[in-house]
C-alpha cells in the first residue's frame, strides 16, 4: 500500500491504494470520477485518457502511485461550471458522438492535441494524431469536424485574451 | 496484475540500490512493462521508477555529439529543436512510435532495454553506431542488442543515456502493421564518416540486424538507384501471420530505397 496524493480537477485528494492499482481505477473507484472509461484495457483505445501534468496519457497504463504528486484533469474537470469547454461544446454541436463511450477520452486527447498545435490544425493532422483513440460508432467524421471547429474557437479565444492583456 | 511494491528513485545511485530488492524491475515510461504486468507476463516483486530522475532526462547536442538521457520521452525526442537540426531522422523516428499518449510516457532507455524485435529505436542506434551508457560502463550498440528481448545488460544495470555522432545523412522508414502499428519492417540508413550503415527492425528472427547487402550497394553510391536489383536473403527473417519471410525480405529493399531517398532529400 502507498499513499497516493494528487491534485484532481483542482482539488487536492489523497488516499491509500495498493501499488498495483491503476490510475484509472483510482479515479473511478476511489474518487468516484466515472467519466474516465476503461475500454480495451490494453492502451490501444484511449477511452481512459486523462491529463497528467498537462499531458494526455492513458490512465489504464499507469499506476496511481506513479502519478502521486501530479496534477490531473479528467473529463469532469474540463467544463467551467455549466459552461462547456469549447471542445465539449464542439462535440455537441457537430454530433461528434453516438454511444458516447469513447467521448471522454476523445475530448481529453483532442484538448491536448489543440494545445500542442497553437498554430492551428488541419484534417490530416487531426486524423493522424487521433491514432490512439478508437471510436466504433461514428467513423470519426464528426469527431474530426468537432476538433477542427474547437481548434478555431480556442484560437479566437486565445487572441481575445491576448488583446485583453494588451 | 500481481501485487507489487513501488519505489520512486531520486537519482541513478538511489535506483541502483533499490533495484537490488527482491525480484525488482526498472520502470521507465511503463508502456510495455505495465501491460506485461497486467497480463501477468511479467510479475516483478518490486518496481523502481526511473521516470523522475532529472539526470536521466533531456537531449544534449555538443558539436556533432548527441546525448539523449535514457528517461527522455519519445515526445521530447521528437520535439527537441537542437536534435531536429543535428539528427532529424531520430526525431522523426520518435514521432512514429505508438500514439501521442504513448509518446508522452515511453522513453528511449525503456525501449532499448526491452529490445522488442519490432521496436524502432534499436534500428536507429545500431545504424548510428551509438554508445549505450549505463551506470557501470559503456556498450556499443552492436554489442548491446543480443536477440529477441535480449540485451547485454546485467541484472540491475541501469541505462542512463545513449550517445552518438550525428551522421551527415540519415533517415528512417517503416512499414507498419495496420492494426498494431508496430513495424513489419523498419529501415534506418545512416551515412557518416565511417561509411554507410543500414539497420533493420521488425523483420529479423533474432531482432535488429544490419543489412550487409544493402550497405555494400550503397557504399558505392548513396542513391536509391543503387539498390535496383539488390536482393536481401529471406533466411533468418521472421515469418508470421502478418508477413512471410520473403515478403519481409522484399520490403527491406523497398523501405531502404525510400529511406535513402528521404536521407538525400
Amino acid at each position: 500500500m502507498s499513499d497516493v496524493s494528487l491534485m484532481v480537477n483542482g482539488r487536492r485528494v489523497s488516499g491509500a491504494a495498493e501499488d498495483r492499482t491503476l490510475l484509472v481505477h483510482f479515479l473511478r473507484e476511489n474518487l468516484g470520477l466515472t467519466g474516465t472509461h476503461v475500454g480495451c484495457d490494453t492502451s490501444q483505445c484511449g477511452a481512459c485518457v486523462v491529463h497528467v501534468d498537462g499531458k494526455a496519457v492513458k490512465s489504464c497504463t499507469m499506476l496511481a502511485v506513479q502519478a502521486s504528486g501530479s496534477s490531473i484533469v479528467t473529463i469532469e474537470g474540463l467544463a467551467n461550471g455549466a459552461d462547456l469547454h469549447p471542445v465539449q461544446a464542439a462535440f455537441k454541436e457537430h454530433h461528434g458522438l453516438q454511444c458516447g463511450f469513447c467521448t471522454p477520452g476523445m475530448i481529453m486527447a483532442a484538448t491536448d492535441m489543440i494545445n500542442r498545435h497553437p498554430e492551428g490544425l488541419d484534417e490530416a493532422t487531426v486524423r493522424a494524431e487521433l491514432e490512439g483513440n478508437i471510436c466504433r460508432c461514428t467513423g470519426y467524421h464528426n469527431i474530426v469536424k468537432a476538433i477542427l471547429a474547437a481548434s478555431k474557437t480556442m484560437a479566437k479565444g486565445a487572441k481575445g485574451k491576448a488583446k485583453q492583456a494588451a | 496484475m500481481y501485487s507489487v511494491n513501488y519505489h520512486r528513485a531520486a537519482s541513478v545511485a538511489d535506483a541502483a540500490k533499490l533495484v537490488k530488492s527482491g525480484d525488482a524491475k526498472l520502470l521507465s515510461g511503463g508502456m510495455t512493462l505495465i501491460p506485461a504486468m497486467k497480463t501477468r507476463l511479467a510479475a516483478p516483486s518490486d518496481l523502481v521508477d526511473l521516470s523522475r530522475i532529472k539526470e536521466m532526462q533531456g537531449v544534449k547536442v555538443s558539436g556533432k555529439t548527441v546525448t539523449i538521457g535514457a528517461a527522455t520521452t519519445h515526445f521530447d525526442v521528437s520535439n527537441d529543436e537542437k536534435l531536429k537540426k543535428a539528427c532529424p531522422a531520430i526525431a522523426h523516428l520518435a514521432s512514429l512510435i505508438g500514439d501521442p499518449a504513448v509518446r508522452y510516457k515511453g522513453t528511449i532507455g525503456g525501449s532499448i532495454a526491452n529490445n522488442d524485435p519490432a521496436a524502432d529505436y534499436p534500428a536507429a542506434l545500431l545504424a548510428l553506431g551509438a554508445t549505450i551508457v549505463t551506470n557501470k560502463r559503456e556498450i556499443s550498440a552492436d554489442k548491446f542488442f543480443k536477440g529477441l528481448f535480449e540485451t547485454a545488460l546485467k541484472d540491475g544495470e541501469i541505462i542512463t543515456a545513449v550517445s552518438f555522432t550525428a551522421p551527415a545523412k540519415a533517415a528512417y522508414e517503416k512499414f507498419r502493421n495496420p492494426a498494431s502499428r508496430y513495424a513489419i519492417v523498419g529501415v534506418f540508413v545512416a551515412k557518416g564518416k565511417d561509411g554507410v550503415s543500414v539497420a533493420v527492425t521488425g523483420a529479423g528472427d533474432d531482432g535488429v540486424f544490419r543489412a550487409k547487402e544493402i550497405e555494400a550497394a550503397l557504399a558505392k553510391n548513396f542513391d536509391a538507384a543503387s539498390l535496383a536489383g539488390v536482393k536481401v536473403p529471406a533466411k533468418n527473417l521472421m515469418s508470421d501471420i502478418h508477413a512471410s519471410a520473403d515478403y519481409r525480405a522484399n520490403l527491406i529493399a523497398v523501405m531502404a530505397k525510400r529511406a535513402v531517398a528521404a536521407a538525400n532529400a
